[in-house]
């Protein structure tokens, strides 16, 4: 995940122009590129912004002077059931994105929060996916015959689980450990064949090149050969991959919570948030939109990076 | 072609298998107990002990999950005596809150479930179809470029947002279209649409643009291939190049995630089914949920997983006949 917060510090030399791009190295070539698209640009600015937001989750909402367990009763109007004063959900300089109905919690104390964990949730869960796939899919692809045929049909096993169906299931018997860590568990568990065949396809082609050859020649074991010559060279594919898993993510961690089986209150989550607020998109919507605008714009931005990057990186699609 | 099938068929029946011993064993380790939910909060332990022994809880996991699978094909006998009832084939076992068969309420929600999947996706179809091509062949033009900002825009939406924001819109304001109920297709089709109309719009603006993004791809590929230009060359009008020889090769890849998506789909899509409140199986499933029905949650499951392998199969077996390079 680290790849999708490359430091903004490079800005300025990317306006230079392709002429000098011969002399650079093949990571500044792909900077450059995402830098020049303006879709690319925008998801990746949003992408730093909302990291940087979900890490300071803390401070910043102790700017906002709230923390996000925090009652505000004054805040809420007890003779219409609890709805906000004021206009917009009570939006104002007390509470930046208003509060919510009936406790008076801070909104953009919650929100930050609930980044934070919905998140943390997708990239641990993205983390625990692509190394799973990236080693299943190389291990396939390299040494082929019964490795390759016993991991291929665990792929089409987990691919035939109903995964949605599965894992609301699983949420919802599971004990109350950690729910937070559970929840990265169980969505990471089905996303690992996806990657798989995206790396198998690709150390496929890749295991008969001239290089490998050499390598081998050269004396080289197959764990050097691995991580030297294969890995190298599949981790174009795999970055543009892992960057278009996260959205998806998100979302699955926010309907799992929307359907009350994911993270639980008072933590907040953005589609715990949702569930909660969704019975007042008439009466206070504010409430409603704030969790799902952030929700929508990770799930953009992640998407319009990702898809940028695959142009990039991975031109046909990782179908070789 | 016959062996290809027998040898797929044989898969289909091992990856089901698979997963019914896979989700049982889950489901029994899982420290959730049914017995103890049947039985009621003023529950003695004497009256657990007996409860169990009806379920057929107390047996070792391997000989209820024999028994289960036995079932499915043979059928089961519950009960002693004259409460005893036959539960014939395929037999998933009885619901412990209806106290009906799994199956009869698989097969009573069903027409909700896939009418709400087939009628999405030929929304979905049309319109990712429409706008993927539309953008492949208008590539790089502004045509193109909104397309594609809708399509992006419209995936990132979370489904709750677009049903509710569908229900306040159209039902609540504009009073186009009543709040959505079930009607049966055969009693009189036109409310069946009407009333099914908003959560078509709302699952289809989900999936379509996935299709609009991966046919633009493809089709772009497609029409850059040498038998385009020769096709052109000869003289063969641009509309017969583009459906016969460009949509032809440019739609294969979009069976595959077609097959897959309408397979996870035909069994229930639990949140749009739960914010429209459609009584379908994804519904049947959240509210078996709630009560630790158990064997719903297991029924659904495998049916789930039933549709998604037989659709990949189907879709595997179309390839042959939609590309001709593929012969099996």
């Amino acid at each position: 995940m680290s790849t999708t917060t490359t430091e903004p510090a490079a800005a300025p030399v990317a306006a230079a122009g392709p002429a000098k791009a011969s002399g650079r190295g093949p990571w500044r070539l792909v900077w450059d590129q995402l830098w020049a698209k303006g879709s690319a640009r925008f998801g990746l600015i949003m992408v730093v912004l909302l990291v940087l937001m979900a890490v300071l989750a803390g401070p910043l909402s102790a700017l906002g002077g709230w923390n996000a367990e925090e009652f505000d009763k004054r805040a809420v109007d007890a003779y219409l059931g609890g709805l906000p004063k004021g206009d917009f959900g009570g939006v104002g300089a007390r509470h930046w994105f208003g509060v919510e109905p009936a406790t008076g919690r801070d909104l953009f104390a919650r929100v930050l929060h609930g980044g934070q964990v919905s998140l943390l949730i997708a990239f641990v869960a993205t983390a625990v996916v692509v190394v799973a796939g990236t080693l299943a899919g190389i291990a396939a692809g390299y040494f082929g015959g019964r490795i390759d045929s016993l991991l291929s049909r665990l792929m089409d096993l987990t691919m035939s689980f109903p995964s949605l169906i599965f894992m609301i299931a699983m949420m919802s018997v599971a004990r109350d450990v950690n729910r937070i860590l559970l929840m990265t568990v169980v969505i990471g568990l089905f996303g690992w064949p996806g990657v798989a065949r995206v790396v198998r396809g690709q150390t496929l082609s890749l295991k008969h090149r001239e290089y490998v050859e050499a390598a081998k020649v050269g004396g080289a074991r197959s764990w050097r050969i691995l991580t030297r010559e294969i890995l190298p060279n599949v981790s174009g594919p795999i970055i543009a991959y892992t960057t278009l898993l996260i959205p998806g993510m998100i979302a699955t961690e926010a309907a799992l919570s929307y359907l009350g089986v994911g993270v639980r209150p008072p933590t907040p989550s953005w589609g715990q948030m949702i569930a909660e607020s969704i019975v007042f998109y008439e009466t206070d919507p504010t409430y409603f939109l704030i969790p799902t605008v952030f929700l929508f714009v990770a799930v953009l931005a992640f998407t319009l990076l990702g898809d940028a990057l695959r142009d990039i990186l991975d031109p046909k699609g990782g179908r070789s | 072609m016959i062996l290809y099938l027998g040898r797929r068929l044989l898969g289909v029946a091992g990856i089901l298998l698979a997963i019914c011993a896979i989700t049982f064993t889950i489901f029994y380790l899982l420290p959730n107990d049914p017995a103890a939910a049947a039985c009621g909060k003023t529950c003695s332990p004497e009256r657990l002990v007996e409860v169990k022994a009806a379920m057929g809880l107390d047996k070792p996991v391997w000989e209820q999950f024999f028994v289960y699978l036995l079932g499915i094909f043979a059928g089961r006998d519950y009960g002693s005596g004259a409460s005893a009832t036959h539960c014939g084939f395929p037999c998933l076992g009885y619901s412990y809150e209806y106290s009906l068969p799994v199956w009869d309420l698989l097969v009573d929600r069903l027409p909700v479930s896939v009418s709400l999947a087939i009628g999405s996706a030929v929304l979905w179809l049309v319109l990712g179809l429409g706008a993927g091509i539309t953008s492949a062949l208008r590539k790089n033009t502004v045509v193109d470029k909104i397309l594609t900002v809708l399509s992006v825009g419209a995936a990132s939406l979370p489904v709750y947002f677009t049903s509710i924001m569908l229900i306040w819109g159209v039902v609540r304001t504009a009073g186009l279209l009543p709040y959505p109920a079930y009607h049966n297709l055969t009693d009189n089709p036109l409310s069946w649409a009407s009333n099914l109309l908003l959560p078509w719009t709302a699952l289809a603006l989900l999936y379509a643009a996935q299709y609009a993004r991966q046919s633009r791809t493809s089709m772009i590929e497609a029409m850059a291939e040498p038998y385009i230009r020769t096709a052109r060359a000869k003289g063969m009008p641009a509309l017969t190049v583009t459906v016969k020889h460009g949509l032809r090769s440019g739609m294969t890849p979009i069976l595959t995630i077609f097959g897959m998506d309408l397979g996870g789909l035909l069994a229930g899509a639990v949140i749009t089914e739960s914010i429209f409140g459609l009584p379908g199986i994804g519904r049947l499933f959240y509210d078996g949920l709630l009560r630790s029905d158990q064997p719903v949650i297991l029924g659904v499951t495998l049916l789930a997983a039933f549709f998604i392998v037989v659709a990949n199969l189907l879709v595997d077996v179309l390839y042959a006949y939609v590309d001709p390079r593929v012969r099996y």
